[in-house]
This record gives C-alpha cells, structure tokens and sequence, in this order.
C-alpha cells in the first residue's frame, strides 16, 4: 500500500515537473529576445539529419503494409482498395507512431545525453550564473525544433511510405500507377491529415519536454547519464503509445 | 558586503550546512579552507544562488538573494556583478575557448564584436594564454581549461568573484600567477573575493582573512597570521596536514595505513 502511494505521489511529481517546463517553455518560446540561429542548429539535428533512417523506415513501413494488406483484401477478393488501407494506415497511424519512436531513439537520446553531461559537468550552474536562464537558453530551441520538425517529418514519412506501397503494388501487384494514386487520394481526406498532424505535434511536445526534463534532473556522472538516456527514451516511448491510443479513441468516437 | 545568516542545507539525509554565519566584507579577500566534502563548493553555490539554503539567508550589499526568484531581473543584474569560477572549469562544450568567455559580453550586452574580441584577448592574456580562441574545451588540458573559466568569470569585470580551487590542477608557476591576480584585483579593482582553497600557500598569500569549515559552521576565522598561530585542535590538524589529529579522531578515521 504504502509502495503505490510512493509511486503514484512520484507519478504525479514527474506529470508537475514537465508540464512546468511545457509551461516555462512556452512562455519562453514567445519571449524576446530570441535566437534564431539556435533554432535552426537544432532544427537541422532534428529533421534534416533524421531523413535518412525515417525514409528507410518510412519506405520499408510503406512495402510491408502493403504486402499485408494485399495478403487480407486477396481474401476477401477486394484488392481495389489496396491503396486506400495503406494510405489511410500510414497517415493517421503509422507514419506518427514510427517517426515519433524513431526521433525519440535518436534524437530524444541525444538530447538527454547532452544535457545530462551539461548537467553534471556543472555547464548548466555556469549558465546561470552567466546570467542565462536554462530553459531559455537550451530547452526552448529544442523544444520548438521538435514541435515544428516532427510534423513535417510525419508528412515526409506519409509520403514515402505511399511510395513504397505503389512500387509493390504496381511492380510485384500488377495495380497500375493511375489506379494506384487515384485510390490514395480518394480515400484521404482532410480530416485524416489532421487526426496524423494532431497526434504528430503532442508527440514532438512529449519527445522534448521528456528529453529535456531527464537531461536537466541528471546527477551522478556517466552513469547517471546513461541511467536518464535510458529513462528518456523508455519514458517517451511509453507517453507516445499512451497519448495515441488515447488520441485514436478520441479521433473514432468524437469526429 | 555579503552576509550569510545561518544558513542549513541538506541533501536528502546528509547535512551539508548546519547554522553557518559569515560575513564578508567589499573589498576583503576571504579564503574559506575546509577538507574535501565538507561543503565548500555548496556554499558558493548559495552565494551566487544556484542553491536556495533551507533555512537561513544570503544578503548581498542589503538584498536578500535567496527569496528572490530566478526570473526576477533583479537577480539577473545581480549576478552579472557576481562572478565564478566552478571547481571543475564548467566550459561550454559546444562553444570554442573564444566563444565561452565572450559568452556574457555577446548575448547580453550590445558590446561591439571588435571591443568584445579585445576583452577576451585581454582576459585570457591575464591568466597568460593567448591565440587559443578557435579552439574547443576538448583540445586544453585540466590546467588550461580551469584558465579558461577564470578568463569567462573575469570577462564581464564583476564586482564580487568567488573562486572554486583555482589553483588545484595547475603548475605551481602558474598557481602563482593566479594569486598575483587575486591579490590584484583586491588591490588595484578592490574585487570582493571568495577563495575556496586546499592549497595553504595560496591561502596565507591571498587571504586577509581565512575561515575554516567544519561540520557544516565556520568553527574558525582569523588573518593568516593568527591562524598559523591557532591553538583550535580542528584547524591545526588541517594547516599542518597531520593524518592524526583532532579531525580525524572525532569521526573515528585511521587511515593512511595497510590493514594488518
Ligand atoms: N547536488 C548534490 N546532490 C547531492 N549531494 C550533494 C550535491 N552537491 C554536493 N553534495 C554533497 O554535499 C557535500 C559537500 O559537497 P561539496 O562539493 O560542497 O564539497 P567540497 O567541500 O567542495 O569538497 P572538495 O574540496 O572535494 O571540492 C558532499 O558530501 C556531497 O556529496
Ligand atoms: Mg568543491
């Protein structure tokens, strides 16, 4: 009794503490002045360097499902809509849920090991007493990179990931390319696109506020490093398949 | 001045600062002494208000800095007149040697990128360095790097510069060097400094007044003169680096011998 009570009190602590730094965050986001310049650095770490492994996820992510559902619709005799489930899988479920774990592995990773060694080598005591505020100086660039760059990620994974299922369906499948994009593009529509956008944004807010907030609480050298690095990607693995169920529920009974 | 009021601080079950008092007058070089572990470094860390004490108050020149929070710009300007040197250098990893100790002078103030560059030259000139600016805190060695931070904390010319072992980790020559710079900077700017220090050479040099810390309070302050002179068991052990003593038998310690 007294054991769940502990854990639910440090549940609780853990929910305060990043939606305080959400909050800090965010007032800080609009603050003057701001810098561009480390936006932009950490920007480019977050989408541009991350193109690589997302397209090869996002492609083979792309193939597999559509090797799958051919598998289930051949079945059913129902093939046509090949496009349709790929299309509408990936855009509202798949191309957030792979491209959030894949940034949150590599990228959410970095920024806790980052941090965490500001953290212990006393960098972060430095800047405060440089006259910087932390949360202005390091979490703020971060955090709006990742808000702003996840989504368009998503997209760029959307698309790849149509790729990937039209080259199986047209060249192993025998569905012509026409039939193919018509399908997509029928089946989608906007509110698909926002239901992905939606959960893609809360993901990138998760992703930075949880890697921020484990870097920033760091104590106890490399190893305490390693243990938040771990911690960081556990945590917003978890708080990324929680909020999307929730957001699927939500999404299939409310609109 | 800075006057620090009874302050207590613990970390979860280890009581760091227990009750301390100390006053430090402007313009007076104080050298706190005291052995590894026993706070030293947490108690410049409530100076500059990194740490809040949980009871007690830090009060520089009348304002209370404690019950200030971080936003208030109050302490923002405050802490530009404050200046430190961390134990460990603390270099921005990401930043070069030039970058790190223009970081005050180019991202809060308007100083010009010509007079910005001839402050870091000068402040790195005083720690006797020089051309190092492009490169990365990775590239310097222990010493190096601890310069480094001393030339940052000196940038922004403080008013008040606490010094975390600034000579640990250095040649003696140039362990020298840092006490000339200490001693002038209370002579010719009249700095207020705070010297944490194991090296007691350094200590009698730069202090005008030296304060033991012992089991979380100040149990001895005096000139170095008097506390060469001291007749309090506790810091004698200390000045005279005996492995017996009083220090050593109160906690129990027999060290610096092979177990039979
Ligand atoms: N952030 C922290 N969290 C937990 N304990 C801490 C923290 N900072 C310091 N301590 C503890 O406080 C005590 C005093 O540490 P401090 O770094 O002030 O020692 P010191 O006197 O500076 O020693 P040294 O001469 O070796 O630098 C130590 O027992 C240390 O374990
Ligand atoms: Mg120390």
């Amino acid at each position: 009794m007294r054991g769940i009570q502990e854990r639910l009190v440090s549940i609780l602590a853990y929910i305060g503490g990043l939606t305080s730094l959400g909050y800090q965050a965010t007032v800080l986001s609009v603050t003057p002045p701001l810098k561009l310049s480390r936006f932009f650095n950490q920007a480019k770490r977050i989408g541009l360097d991350s193109l690589p492994i997302v397209s090869i996820v996002a492609l083979f992510t792309g193939m597999i499902l559509a090797f799958q559902t051919t598998y289930l619709l051949k079945k059913l005799s129902s093939e046509i809509y090949i496009a349709n489930l790929v299309a509408l899988s990936l855009v509202r479920e798949l191309g957030p849920v792979f491209t959030a774990l894949v940034v949150a592995g590599r990228v959410g990773a970095s920024i806790t090991a980052e941090m965490g060694t500001m953290t212990v080598t006393e960098q972060v005591d430095a800047l405060q007493t440089l006259a910087a505020n932390p949360v202005k100086y390091l979490v703020v660039p971060r955090f709006l990179g990742m808000v702003i760059m996840l989504p368009l990620l998503v997209i760029y994974t959307d698309l790849i990931g149509i790729l990937g299922g039209f080259t199986i369906c047209v060249y192993k499948l025998g569905v012509t390319g026409s039939m193919y994009m018509a399908m997509t593009f029928q089946s989608l529509v906007l509110k698909d696109l926002f239901s992905g956008l939606m959960k893609s944004l809360v993901f990138g807010i998760i992703i930075a506020l949880v890697s921020c907030y484990e870097g920033l609480r760091t104590s106890g050298g490399a190893e305490g490093v390693g243990r938040s690095t771990t911690l960081s990607v556990v945590t917003s693995f978890i708080l990324i398949i929680t909020a999307d169920c929730v957001f699927t529920a939500l999404f299939y009974f409310v609109f | 001045m800075i006057e620090i009021n009874n302050i207590t601080k613990s970390f979860r079950s280890n009581k760091v600062l227990d009750g301390l008092n100390l006053v430090i007058k402007t313009g007076e070089t104080k050298v706190i002494i005291g052995r590894s572990g026993c706070g030293k470094s947490v108690l410049l860390k409530h100076i500059v208000g990194i740490l809040k004490p949980e009871k007690g108050g830090v009060a520089i020149d009348g304002l209370e800095i404690t019950k200030l929070s971080d936003k208030e710009l109050n302490l923002y300007r405050l802490r530009l007149k404050i200046a430190m040197l961390f134990q460990g250098g603390a270099l921005f990893d990401s930043l070069t040697v030039g970058e790190n100790v223009a970081f005050v002078l180019s991202e809060y103030t308007d100083t010009s990128k010509s007079t910005i560059i001839k402050r870091v030259k000068e402040s790195l000139s005083m720690v006797g360095l020089k051309d190092i600016e492009h490169l990365m805190p990775s590239d310097l060695s222990g010493g190096m790097k601890k310069r480094v931070a001393l030339a940052r904390a000196i940038c922004t010319k403080p008013k008040i510069l606490l010094y975390d072992e600034p000579t640990t980790g250095v040649d003696p020559i140039t362990a020298d060097a840092i006490n000339d710079l200490i001693i002038e900077f209370h002579d010719k700017l009249e700095i207020t400094s705070i010297v944490v220090t194991h090296d007691m050479i350094s200590a009698y040099k730069v202090a005008d007044r030296i304060a033991m810390l012992y089991a979380g309070k100040i149990i001895q302050m005096g000139t170095p003169d008097e506390i060469k002179n001291t007749t309090n068991p506790f810091v004698k052990q200390f000045i005279t680096g005996a492995s017996a003593g009083a220090i050593t038998d109160r906690e129990n310690l027999v060290f610096g011998h092979v177990q039979d």
